[in-house]
């Protein structure tokens, strides 16, 4: 055994368990402080102020009444189109393919499960270069080649406005599919079996037990995944930015978050950036409640 | 007789259409490593073509990368390094705080869990222009403690750490109370071993986030031999470049660490993913 110190009031002090949480917890404290509360009351000083090396000076709404402009709704429409059709695809598609890997009807899973999460592993800009060369403009570039064969014409998928917003959609979808089929994947192991059994007795088709036994008990994970996907998406930025870097031609590519790049970093234009970001956080927040409410997540006694 | 047919018929289609769509989720990847052998010339001109010729694949973008492409190492080191010291620091801090807040009973308490709750909602990009005003002010700018500071205490890890933390056996430290240890021996000897399944899911998560990690990197640093590797990339990406020698190479060298890092812990990866996510 050590020999005892002789206790002396500091030590004894910084030991007591009255202190010891608050020393624990004090790194937390401390990067909330200056790197959420500062940051968070700064932001919303900035938006209403023009700030320049060395100049700051209060200018009220100006920074508000110039955000609603064209580029500002080109951008927050096409962050829309995104959310809209990331949710739908990296709901739907990583649920069937959870349903399918849970079942016992697929083979190689373990093989399955670990290439579909494979995408999850790489970066935005690397999984982005890869698919610029693949949906390149010449007609050799692989989407070109396989339109063609089902005689389409060649198409220039990063200058179009619509195979824009795709090319973003796919490449989100694409990384983050192996992720949500881990979500979905475990909360199907929590389904009851029971439920089934109960379902077989009744006769059900495999049809109806998806429709009424599996669906309804994923419900929970759905509007999890849902969510988070929403939250992700209006604060897209990679996708645009490894496609298109600086700008892409009438800015069909371009996100909220990229403007706030835009006119925050480039431009310089930090208070108007702010103005941007605090515009964007209340809509977050708003579509999140609105969405969390329509799918009745704060109903109690439900389940 | 017929039904077990019917069955087998199902498993075949089942397992061919998840396979297909397998199949078509690895294709960009796959087609990367194959690309990576063809002369970048190849790839100006035609971008990834589903015709390959094998006899004109070489090494040459490998050798190139090796040999002359000095400043991808440097990227390659810095984001090493960004990587081990966010690891290391938001391991730290982070299962010291989660910790605290599962097994110790004082003022403020849930306080602060409701509070890492809520800055898990708040977006990093709301926050991102005042902080770089402030990494300006500070001196920051183009530092690795500038590119790693805002990662430092997650919430995420905080709140992971927090719901393993909760399982701990509490007995251990009445026990090791009456041995004589402090509070701080007990957590550092006794229960951060206990937490280590805790602590490699996040170790992964955290690698893999500060790895891939674009934005505020973006933001920081500013000189080219301080970049991080998604940012030395991003750069290599222009309209005129022909760097697809470096590009595509590199990329495949971008995965291998984190394959490394995934293959070795992946059971406490998914485990990980799936306890830190869905209670959220």
């Amino acid at each position: 055994m050590e020999p005892r110190k002789k206790p002396n009031k500091v030590y004894k002090f910084l030991n007591s368990k009255n202190v010891v949480p608050y020393l624990f917890v004090a790194p937390f404290i401390l990067s909330f402080l200056v790197l959420t509360l500062y940051p968070m009351v700064q932001g919303i000083i900035m938006s209403f102020q023009s700030v320049l090396p060395g100049q700051v000076n209060f200018i009220g709404l100006d920074n508000y009444e110039r955000i609603f402009n064209p580029t500002f709704y080109k951008a927050l429409s096409n962050t829309i189109w995104y959310v809209v059709f990331t949710v739908l695809i990296l709901t739907i598609v990583p649920m069937m393919l959870a349903i399918f890997l849970n079942s016992k009807l697929v083979k190689f899973k373990t093989l399955f499960r670990a290439s579909l999460f494979l995408p999850a592993l790489t970066s935005t800009i690397v999984g982005g270069m890869i698919f610029r060369l693949m949906f390149g403009e010449q007609d050799t570039a692989v989407a070109n080649q396989i339109i063609s064969f089902f005689g389409f014409d060649a198409m220039n998928w990063r200058f179009t406005p619509w195979t824009a917003i795709f090319l973003m959609v796919i490449l989100a979808s694409w990384r983050w599919i192996g992720v949500n089929i881990l979500y979905f994947l475990a909360a199907l192991q929590n389904v009851p079996n029971e439920l089934y059994e109960a379902g077989d007795i009744d006769g059900a088709s495999a049809w109806q037990k998806l429709k009424y036994i599996t669906i309804p008990q994923l419900k929970p994970i759905i509007i999890f995944v849902s969510t988070i996907t929403i939250i992700n998406g209006f604060r897209m930025f990679e996708e645009s930015f490894v496609f298109w870097e600086a700008g892409s031609p009438g800015n069909i590519g371009l996100s909220v978050v990229g403007y706030i790049y835009q006119e925050g970093i480039r431009q310089n234009d930090i208070g108007f950036g702010s103005a941007i970001g605090v515009i964007l956080m209340l809509i977050i927040f708003l579509v999140s409640i609105i969405y969390l409410i329509a799918t009745g997540t704060f109903k109690r006694g439900e389940n | 007789m017929k039904a077990k047919k019917n069955k087998r018929l199902l498993t075949v289609l089942a397992t061919l259409g998840v396979g297909i769509i397998t199949f078509i989720t690895i294709f960009p990847l796959i087609s990367l490593v194959v690309s990576s052998f063809r002369p970048s010339s190849d790839l100006m001109r035609d971008g990834i073509s589903l015709s390959i010729d094998f006899s004109a694949m070489n090494l040459d973008n490998y050798t190139y990368i090796f040999t002359q492409a000095s400043e991808y190492w440097d990227w390659y080191g810095n984001s090493l390094i960004i990587s081990a010291i966010t690891i290391v620091l938001s391991l730290f801090f982070s299962s010291m705080v989660g910790y605290a807040l599962a097994v110790y009973d004082f003022k403020g308490r849930n306080f602060f869990f409701i509070l890492v709750l809520l800055i898990m909602m708040v977006p990093f990009e709301i926050l991102m222009l005042p902080l770089y005003q402030l990494m300006i002010d500070v001196q920051l700018i183009d530092s690795y403690f500038g590119a790693v500071l805002p990662m430092i205490v997650a919430p995420v890890a905080v709140f992971f750490f927090r719901q393993f933390a909760i399982g701990l056996p509490l007995q251990l430290m009445d026990a090791a109370r009456i041995d004589g240890s402090t509070e701080y021996g007990i957590f550092f000897k006794i229960m951060l071993p206990l937490m280590a399944p805790s602590l490699a899911a996040m170790a992964i998560l955290q690698g893999l986030g500060s790895w891939n990690n674009f934005l505020w990197p973006l933001l920081v640093l500013r000189s080219n031999d301080m970049f991080t590797l998604p940012i030395g990339l991003a750069t290599l990406l222009t309209p005129y470049g022909n760097n697809y020698d470096v590009l595509i190479a590199g990329s495949v060298l971008t995965i291998i660490p984190i394959i490394i890092l995934f293959i070795f812990f992946q059971k406490f990866f998914i485990a990980g993913l799936t306890t830190g996510g869905v209670k959220g």
